[in-house]
């Protein structure tokens, strides 16, 4: 299962993909239209500090994007930068195969969402949503008929007359993104839409968004630093950190196979266990950990011995106690969170390193202090090399 | 807590003698307006106490003065121009001070306030020196400008304080549907400024209309405002005629902000009512 992730290329399925890799996969797919949004080469500074780095993308046409990351990872900056909010210092985006870099932000037919839903406070609901067919020039009974059948969209029929102060927050993001999306842009672009909202309505509205999305057909490009929206509503994730591009792939993809192991490490916080190929058979290595134990891990690469690598693996794919299988570690646990059905324990595994695994409960609750094995499939993790990149 | 909380004798004193400080500063501060308000009705040919009966003839007296009239009509249209320009010059300066980044931003809102800081007549004066500089006589023009000068940085503190309340996002939203920059400003920001542009243009009237020190320096020859006015009369005789003109005064500069206020309020009210109309629909 492992294995084939990383051996056999998955079809291109709609999404995100480095750009020129995009008109490729088009070709391969018989499909030769231009990517919704496409990015070459950007740049972005402000002053002297650099946001974007070689930022390059091609968006498929009625695809679900995300960019994720961390605060201050540039994300935030490429969706303002294709609303024309940012300028870009280098480099050129498209949209729908059109050059945009010169073109006003009020030119460029994009539906825009906010964290902070920023509806006109002074206009009903009626007003907002009518605002993007008004400056179109719609006549005014094709308006009426549009704004109540996007309203019904986001179900809040009949809600016209209503100021958004008299609005649940909830309620008022629906309304920003049935303003975003009655004129048709090219591109829905949102920005972290469900942070200002709370834990309920923020799942709520998650489905809600991916099912208009998928109704509507449009393009979307989300950001977001929370790993399980992106993880639940993509088709493609774009993982960025510091101004660059770590990866890009499918959910299951950047979760599964991470690239690097910053994306390791923020999608879903995996164990990093570092150390040295000690021997080596085939593709199976065996390495002996820094924490002073030994693991075989399956490498899609026959490695060298005495390199230095990072054997990657996801809380998950941990079992503990007697059910342990496949590489054993002899630990003791840390610290135990009981969630129910499951539990997160930390084991110290020597020299100060712990796991971190979420199981099913076995029969018993391990408590802090007790000797306990810890063990994973040796297909079950990611190897990483000295640099941090995946070893593939 | 009220004042028959505290039994104690010492607390009640100190609330007795709280209460009474505070009814002193009250009279202290309204005896003057009272006094002149009522001394304007006074029947007396002198202008002050004791009152001899009520009579409007004052009053009738100032209508029949031309020297007043016109003094009223140039303060008046000095202060409407005023309120009118600063109120444009303020909401640019605000917007730009607020909604653009550039070199010297903080400079330059320090500088659109010091007017203020500085002492009028330092202001009347330097004016003056300007213009004689420039070898340019004193005119209605050079009056006009000084109470723009010394209105501005008030109408920019207050539309400032209102702009930075207004989220960037709104504007943003207004461009991404397509508004073009001058259209979102109308159409949003503008109508979301509304409050501070009204509070702005009236502090302005009240500054102009007000204003003596600086007026004193810049009226041109034989033109006089309501309070040079008042001045010049009062080195003939203290006639009872300036207490009529002391209370049309007080009318104006407190019963247009007054107005104003009642204005926006009625405006605020309108508005719930539709809001209550909605929540019905």
């Amino acid at each position: 299962m492992h294995d084939s992730i990383h051996s056999t290329p998955r079809p291109a399925s709609a999404g995100a993909l480095p750009a020129g890799a995009g008109e490729h996969a088009a070709r391969a797919d018989g499909q030769l239209e231009k990517p919704a949004v496409e990015f070459r080469d950007i740049d972005i500074h402000y002053g002297k500090f650099v946001a974007v780095r070689d930022f390059s993308l091609a968006i498929r046409k009625g695809s679900f994007v995300t960019l994720l990351g961390p605060s201050g990872c540039g994300k935030t900056t490429i969706l303002r930068s294709i609303a024309g909010l940012v300028d870009i210092s280098t480099g050129q985006i498209s949209i729908g195969g059109r050059r945009v870099d010169d073109i006003p932000i009020y030119k460029r037919n994009i539906g825009l969402v906010f964290q902070s839903y920023a509806l006109f406070p002074h206009k009903s609901v009626f007003d907002n949503v009518a605002f993007g067919l008004k400056y179109r020039n719609v006549p005014k009974p094709e308006i009426a008929r549009r704004v109540g059948k996007a309203l019904e969209m986001v179900r809040l029929p009949g809600s016209e007359k209503k100021l958004p102060s008299q609005l649940s927050g909830g309620q008022q993001q629906r309304i920003a993104l049935a303003r975003a999306i009655v004129f048709e842009p090219e591109v829905l672009l949102l920005d972290e839409p469900l942070s200002a909202l709370d834990a309920n309505m923020r799942e709520e509205m998650r489905v809600e968004i991916k099912k208009i999305q998928k109704e509507t057909g449009i393009t979307a490009i989300f950001v977001t630093h929370d790993q399980e929206e992106a993880l639940s509503m993509s088709d493609r994730i774009v993982v960025m950190n510091a101004g660059r591009i770590e990866q890009i792939g499918s959910p299951e993809e950047v979760y599964e196979a991470p690239a690097t192991a910053f994306v390791a490490d923020f999608l879903g916080k995996a164990n990093m266990l570092p150390g040295v190929v000690a021997s080596v058979d085939g593709q199976k290595a065996t390495i002996a950990l820094s924490a002073g134990q030994q693991v075989t891990a399956l490498s899609p690469k026959v490695l060298a011995s005495g390199a230095r690598v990072t054997v990657v693996v996801r809380p998950q794919k941990l079992s503990v106690g007697t059910s342990a299988t496949g590489n054993r570690l002899a630990g003791k646990v840390v610290s135990t969170s009981y969630l129910g059905g499951s539990a997160i324990y930390e084991i110290g595994i020597g020299e100060g390193t712990i796991i971190r695994a979420n199981t099913q409960i076995d029969g018993r609750l391990a408590r802090e202090g007790e000797a306990i094995d810890v063990g994973f499939d040796p297909a079950a993790c990611v190897l990483m090399d000295e640099k941090g990149f995946r070893i593939a | 807590m009220t004042p028959a909380q505290h039994h104690d004798k010492e607390g009640r004193w100190a609330w007795r003698l709280t209460g009474f400080i505070t009814l002193l500063v009250y009279i202290f501060m309204f005896a003057p307006i009272i006094a002149t308000v009522v001394l304007s009705f006074n029947a007396s040919m002198f202008g002050g106490f004791p009152l001899t009966g009520f009579s409007l003839q004052w009053y009738a007296k100032l209508l029949a003065n031309e020297q007043v009239l016109a003094a009223f009509k140039t303060s008046m249209w000095i202060a409407l121009v005023t309120a009118a320009v600063t109120t444009l010059l303020g909401i640019i300066t605000a917007f730009a001070l607020v909604r653009f980044d550039f070199r010297g931003k903080a400079t330059l809102g320090t500088l659109v306030i010091l007017p203020a800081l500085v002492p009028e007549t330092i202001l009347g004066v330097g004016l003056l020196v300007l213009i004689k500089a420039v070898d340019q006589p004193r005119s209605l023009g050079l009056l006009l400008l000084g109470h723009i000068l010394l209105a501005v940085p008030y109408v920019v503190l207050i539309v400032q304080a209102r702009m930075v309340g207004i989220r960037r996002t709104y504007e943003e939203a207004a461009l991404s549907l397509g508004a073009s920059r001058l259209s979102s400003f109308g159409e949003i920001t503008l109508p979301l400024l509304i409050p501070a542009v009204v509070a702005g243009a009236l502090l302005a009237f009240t500054i102009s209309f007000d204003n003596t020190s600086a007026s004193l320096f810049w009226r041109p020859a034989g033109v006089e405002t309501m309070p040079t006015q008042i001045l010049s009369m009062l080195k003939i005789s203290i006639s009872p005629e300036i207490n009529a003109l002391g209370t049309v005064m007080i009318l104006v500069t407190v019963g247009i902000p007054l107005v104003g206020g009642l204005v926006l309020q009625g405006l605020s009210l309108l508005r719930k009512r539709v809001e209550a109309k909605g929540e019905l629909a």
